[in-house]
């Protein structure tokens, strides 16, 4: 089991200078394997839930308990995709897929299996070898990704993890990472600015609203997308189909009204 | 903009001979003594004779290779214990706080200084001069990691954590590799200065060394033989700066677009 409970966190930022309320008090609970996308205008400390909920951040206040355990410190059970992708720049692709499975102590066998499962997934077979750099940005971002599932955590976390990536290859990702969480169910935090990006990955969407940041409304995708088999269409014609523009609409308008005049 | 010469290296050639045909020419014209000052002639005939020719016990590469051996003993010391110690204070600021004025005081105190207490604790054993090329070569270890950890990319520690790393593997794979290229070129440094260190390491050793040998040279009131040993120092001293250099290079080459 590896659900998320929010119970009263709250991040207070500014030790010394004018304390920021980042965080105003959220109660949310994330099911196990349900992927929840965030959406919020900036500042709305989107991140700061994430970071709080990979321990990198503590909170001020409330806790955050991540298969009922409170989280206290950073682990493999929470991975996190980097919008920067944060491969090891001096690491080949094998090595960067099998960083965190070699925190778990897996076997050579077992970590071998997993390059080749995953690089074969993600259309990336003889790239083994190769370093970071000599990746296009979406290469790129699907070894972090790899890096992350083959970490077998409970809850996946990504901040923006498509935010770099130019238009075409962002749609192409957002279609594999359906389909890979698809063969690889878990618990996913997807943070996104892009409405589109969130109401098409997600079973739930949160918006998110600022001063203090604070959770303004729950949509339910999950129940539309079975009733409409998005799953079993291109990305393309999801997008096109009127259940999505409605909720896509949907989200829009609140998160239009959250953002006020910064429009 | 500096102006542009061509090829700099004649004017490199022409400068050496330029300085080293003045100096005989100073003394064979006997205008300086070459008791004062002996010639360049001079000098590179006593070097041969003393490749040949044990001087106050051993030959003259026996010497350097004594002195080189305490260098290196000095020199991996300051390294294998500032590198880590520069890394651990680019990581946790609680350390960085806590040895930075102890350090910001220390580098001030030349190496040099250091030599009445490495006699008084080490007497004329091999510490000595260890302790005294250490305290040379310590300061650049420390500080080029430190700035180098400094400059590994924050989200990279925050991925090795996420991703299950400890604080040891956060630093042997993430800050080690992150700083190479500032931890290399800072022994580099840190070479210089510890070789630089080595003549006042080897005034407090009795048997052998290029220190020891100027000592002799001078009680010998031979500045033939002195004179040998500087230009000794200065040649090893270029060799091990060549060879930092050539692996400086290296890494920067790997490393650049990565």
């Amino acid at each position: 089991m590896s659900d998320i409970q929010f119970d009263g966190v709250t991040k207070v930022f500014g030790r010394g200078g004018k304390p920021f309320t980042a965080i105003g008090g959220i109660d949310f609970h994330v099911n196990d394997n349900e992927f929840i996308s965030v959406v919020g205008p900036s500042g709305c400390g989107k991140t700061t839930l994430m970071r709080m909920v990979a321990g990198l951040e503590t909170p001020t206040d409330g806790e955050v308990r991540v298969g009922g355990e409170k989280v206290t410190k950073p682990g493999p059970d929470r991975a996190v995709v980097f919008q920067q992708f944060a491969l090891f720049p001096w690491k080949t692709v094998r090595k960067n897929i099998t960083f965190g499975m070699r925190s778990r102590g897996a076997s050579k066998a077992e970590r071998d299996e997993a390059v080749a499962h995953y690089l074969k997934l993600m259309k990336m077979e003889g790239t083994e070898d190769s370093y970071p750099h000599q990746l296009s940005g979406g290469m790129q971002q699907r070894v972090a990704i790899a890096r992350s599932y083959a970490t077998d955590p409970g809850v996946l976390l990504m901040d923006e993890p498509f935010g770099a990536l130019d238009a075409q290859t962002r749609t192409i990702m957002q279609e594999e990472l359906v389909r890979l969480s698809h063969v690889n169910p878990r618990t996913v935090l997807f943070i996104t600015h892009s409405v589109e990006e969130a109401v098409y990955l997600a079973d739930r969407v949160v918006v998110m609203g600022r001063n203090p940041g604070k959770i303004r409304e729950v949509i339910d995708v999950a129940s539309t997308r079975k009733a409409e088999k998005w799953s079993e269409e291109p990305i393309d014609d999801v997008m096109e189909m009127p259940s999505f523009t409605h909720l896509r609409g949907q989200v829009w308008r609140l998160l239009r009204e959250e953002m006020g005049e910064d429009i | 903009m500096r102006r542009d010469y061509g090829p700099l290296w004649p004017w490199s050639v022409a400068g050496l001979v330029l300085f080293f045909g003045i100096w005989q020419a100073v003394v064979s014209a006997g205008l300086v003594s070459n008791f004062v000052l002996p010639s360049p002639l001079e000098v590179l005939d006593r070097t041969i004779t003393l490749l040949g020719r044990p001087f106050a016990g051993y030959l003259l590469h026996e010497h350097v290779f004594s002195s080189f051996m305490r260098f290196l003993g000095g020199f991996s010391l300051a390294a294998v214990i500032g590198v880590p110690l520069g890394l651990m204070m680019g990581r946790f600021r609680l350390l960085e706080d806590i040895v930075t004025p102890l350090f910001e005081g220390y580098r001030y105190v030349a190496p040099l200084a250091w030599v009445p207490f490495a006699a008084l604790w080490f007497g004329t054993g091999i510490g000595g001069p260890i302790m005294v090329i250490f305290t040379g070569a310590f300061a650049p270890c420390v500080i080029n990691a430190y700035r180098g950890a400094r400059l590994v990319d924050t989200y990279l520690i925050e991925a090795a954590q996420t991703h299950g790393a400890g604080e040891f593997r956060i630093a042997k794979e993430v800050l080690l590799p992150g700083a190479l290229p500032s931890i290399v070129a800072g022994l580099r440094i840190s070479a210089g200065l510890g070789w630089q260190s080595l003549i006042g390491a080897e005034l407090i050793v009795v048997s052998s060394g290029i220190g020891y040998v100027m000592v002799q040279g001078q009680s010998n009131l031979s500045p033939s033989t002195v004179m040998t040993a500087m230009f000794v120092i200065g040649l090893v001293g270029l060799g091990i700066d060549f060879v930092l250099r050539f692996v400086e290079a290296r890494v920067r080459a790997k490393w650049e677009g990565k």
